[in-house]
């Protein structure tokens, strides 16, 4: 009886765990149900043994294999363009100017490109980002058309002959047509210049269920390739990228740890799932 | 994609065979769908079980029995619970006897509160009296800029006596503005700060140390209606670190469930007072309990 007692709490436990992470229920559900087959086949029988063996099932899901490196590799003299989307007030502006940060660091030339043209300020808050990190900002009038700020930022690139050009955009709800469709201008636009070569989807890792639908609509429109997992550095988890990665095919290749602009760091699957058991 | 609850529990019901009082597992069947509904809304899990249990308990009742259809019933008690949760007494803002009355804003990052700030503002204005926002965020890239062009859109004043981008104190310049304000016969004073996590300590020590300076008849706390699962360890957060009055939800033009408000509220005890429902200066409201609560079950 004591033993079932205790099995009880640690599936709990374990439902919880991953609830609590924000990895949906029907994810949960599914993972403790294989867990509790694998347990039997197994005759698995301390509480530490069935940790880790969601352990690897959590890695085995997010999978440390996927390839998460950043596409910002030259085309001969052509830069790489880098397109930042997300929805209002995930840290796209941020994420920029920390990306640039680091390419800077790693001796490339980078132009960015301040592509909201919406947002009160947000020209601004990218030419300080380019200010603290070393690269040119190429901005619009305010109220203008994003698609061409976009474009002129990437003329500017390739007339400058820099090795990456970052353009960071408005934030916008996947449920507004009209923005969405914008967003679909402003990569067509830079495209008459040279291939968009990474699409990063910012996601705020407080968000819960809605970030499912976040990625599949922009997915849609932009075809995303990398995911930015941001504000990792709060008592969030993130578990909602492990449906999104799953169903769109996308890794996630960076996560946010900071308002600074030193932190940026690449994801790591390990350090993910740790933080989801809570060790 | 998801199916409704309604849907979902009177499938649950539908395979009943007798009618009259429900039986423990019809009871257990309908708390399980309950359970995952608001679990998919991002309800936080000890909400959802502190809820859950007290509509096991009504379900239990002759209401439910005695219905002819008791899924509808048992909706209609979920739906109820959710409304007075999230409902309680409305509150409408508190001014002060002496004016300037103080409105200090406080969230996550990227919440929407310097956003808020200028809608607050212009829906203030517009009720006649002369609101002053002030730009204590001297952190964030060009907070104070957003804060001064919001100003303008809104047509109020903006107290901006500090540059910002890390220059500045926004303990002294909340200070500042008190007395600025009074000279200039503002009425209302709306303070915009940084963003900050709930476990950076010495942040949220300066939240007190702001709210200290200015004691403040409202503080506000805002929460992106996206929020997850982290809603409950935020707020808990906010509220032992500054202490709110009120809670303003925001984005609540996208398509999240918005299980964050019934968390919220559940935990702090504090009422939902506003909605915030796009970019633009006027897209605010009133908070509606009953239409946040079709809305997180999705009825
Ligand atoms: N703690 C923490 N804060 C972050 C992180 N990334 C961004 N932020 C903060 O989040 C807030 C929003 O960041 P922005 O970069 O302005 O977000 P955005 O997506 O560009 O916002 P919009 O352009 O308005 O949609 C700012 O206060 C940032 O400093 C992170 O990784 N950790
Ligand atoms: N769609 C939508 N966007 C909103 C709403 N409220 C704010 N935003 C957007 O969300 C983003 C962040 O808003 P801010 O007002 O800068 O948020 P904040 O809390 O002041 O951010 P920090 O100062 O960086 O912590 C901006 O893009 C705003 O335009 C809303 O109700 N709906
Ligand atoms: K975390
Ligand atoms: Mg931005
Ligand atoms: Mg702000």
């Amino acid at each position: 009886l004591s033993r079932d007692r205790l099995d009880d709490e640690v599936w709990d436990e374990i439902e919880e765990s991953l609830i609590t992470a924000d990895v949906g229920i029907s994810p949960t559900q599914t993972m403790v149900e294989e867990l509790r087959t694998k347990v039997k086949v197994l005759g698995t029988r301390t509480p530490d043994e069935v940790r880790g063996l969601l352990r690897e099932e959590l890695l085995k899901q997010i999978d440390p294999e996927l390839d998460r490196t950043l596409q910002v590799g030259k085309h001969g003299e052509r830069p790489a363009i880098v397109l930042v989307v997300g929805v209002n007030g995930t840290g796209k502006t941020t994420t920029t100017g920390k990306l640039a940060r680091s390419l800077v660091g790693d001796g490339k030339k980078v132009v960015l490109g301040a592509a909201d043209t919406f947002r009160a300020a947000a020209a601004d808050q990218l030419q300080t980002w380019g200010e603290r990190v070393g690269a040119e900002v190429v901005r619009g009038p305010e109220g203008g058309d994003p698609a061409s700020v976009a474009f002129d930022a990437a003329a500017k690139g390739i007339e400058d002959k820099v090795d990456v050009v970052i353009v960071d955009t408005a934030g916008r709800l996947h449920t507004k047509t009209g923005l969405m469709d914008e967003l679909g201008k402003v990569k067509r636009v830079i495209e008459k210049k040279g291939t968009v070569d990474e699409v990063l989807l910012v996601l705020d890792a407080t968000t819960g269920q809605n970030g499912m639908r976040q990625a599949q609509v922009f997915a849609e429109v932009v075809n995303i390739t990398g995911i930015a997992l941001t504000k990792l550095d709060g008592t969030a988890k993130g578990g909602i990228v492990i449906s999104v990665q799953r169903e769109l095919g996308v890794p996630v290749k960076l996560v946010g740890l900071g308002e600074g602009p030193d932190d940026l760091a690449p994801f790591d699957p390990e350090v993910f799932v740790d933080a989801i058991l809570g060790d | 994609m998801f199916e409704t609850l309604s849907d979902r529990l009177t499938s649950v019901f539908s395979s009943l065979r007798s009618k009259g009082r429900l039986s423990d597992a019809d009871i257990d069947a309908t708390a399980r769908e309950i359970r995952i509904a608001l679990l998919e809304a991002d309800v936080a899990l000890p909400v959802v079980k502190a809820f859950v249990a007290q509509v096991k308990e009504r379900a239990r009742g002759a209401e439910v029995s005695q219905a002819l259809n008791p899924a509808q019933q048992v909706v209609k008690i979920v739906n109820d619970e959710l409304i007075a949760i999230l409902g309680g007494e409305t509150r409408r803002l508190r001014y002060a006897k002496t004016p300037p009355t103080v409105i200090m804003l406080a969230g996550l990052q990227g919440a929407g509160k310097t956003t808020l700030a200028g809608k607050l503002a212009k829906w203030l204005r517009d009720q006649g009296h002369a609101p002053m926002l002030v730009a204590a965020d001297l952190q964030r890239p060009n907070a104070v800029t957003q804060l001064q062009v919001v100003g303008e859109r809104a047509q109020v004043a903006v107290f901006a006596p500090e540059p910002g981008n890390g220059v500045g104190d926004p303990v002294g310049v909340a200070r500042q503005s008190i007395d600025f304000a009074r000279q200039r016969q503002h009425d209302i004073v709306i303070i915009d700060t940084a963003g900050r996590l709930g476990i950076d300590q010495e942040l949220m020590r300066q939240a007190a140390d702001i709210r200290d300076a200015v004691s403040p008849d409202e503080v506000l706390f805002v929460v992106d209606a996206m929020i997850g699962q982290d809603a409950v360890t935020t707020a808990q957060a906010f509220m032992e670190g500054v202490g709110f009055d009120g809670v303003v939800l925001t984005k609540l033009d996208g398509d999240a469930r918005g299980g964050a408000a019934l968390s919220v509220r559940h935990i702090t005890g504090r009422p939902i007072m506003f909605a915030s429902t796009g970019e633009k200066l006027e897209d605010f409201d009133a908070f509606h309990p009953d239409r946040m609560a079709s809305r997180i079950l999705d009825m």
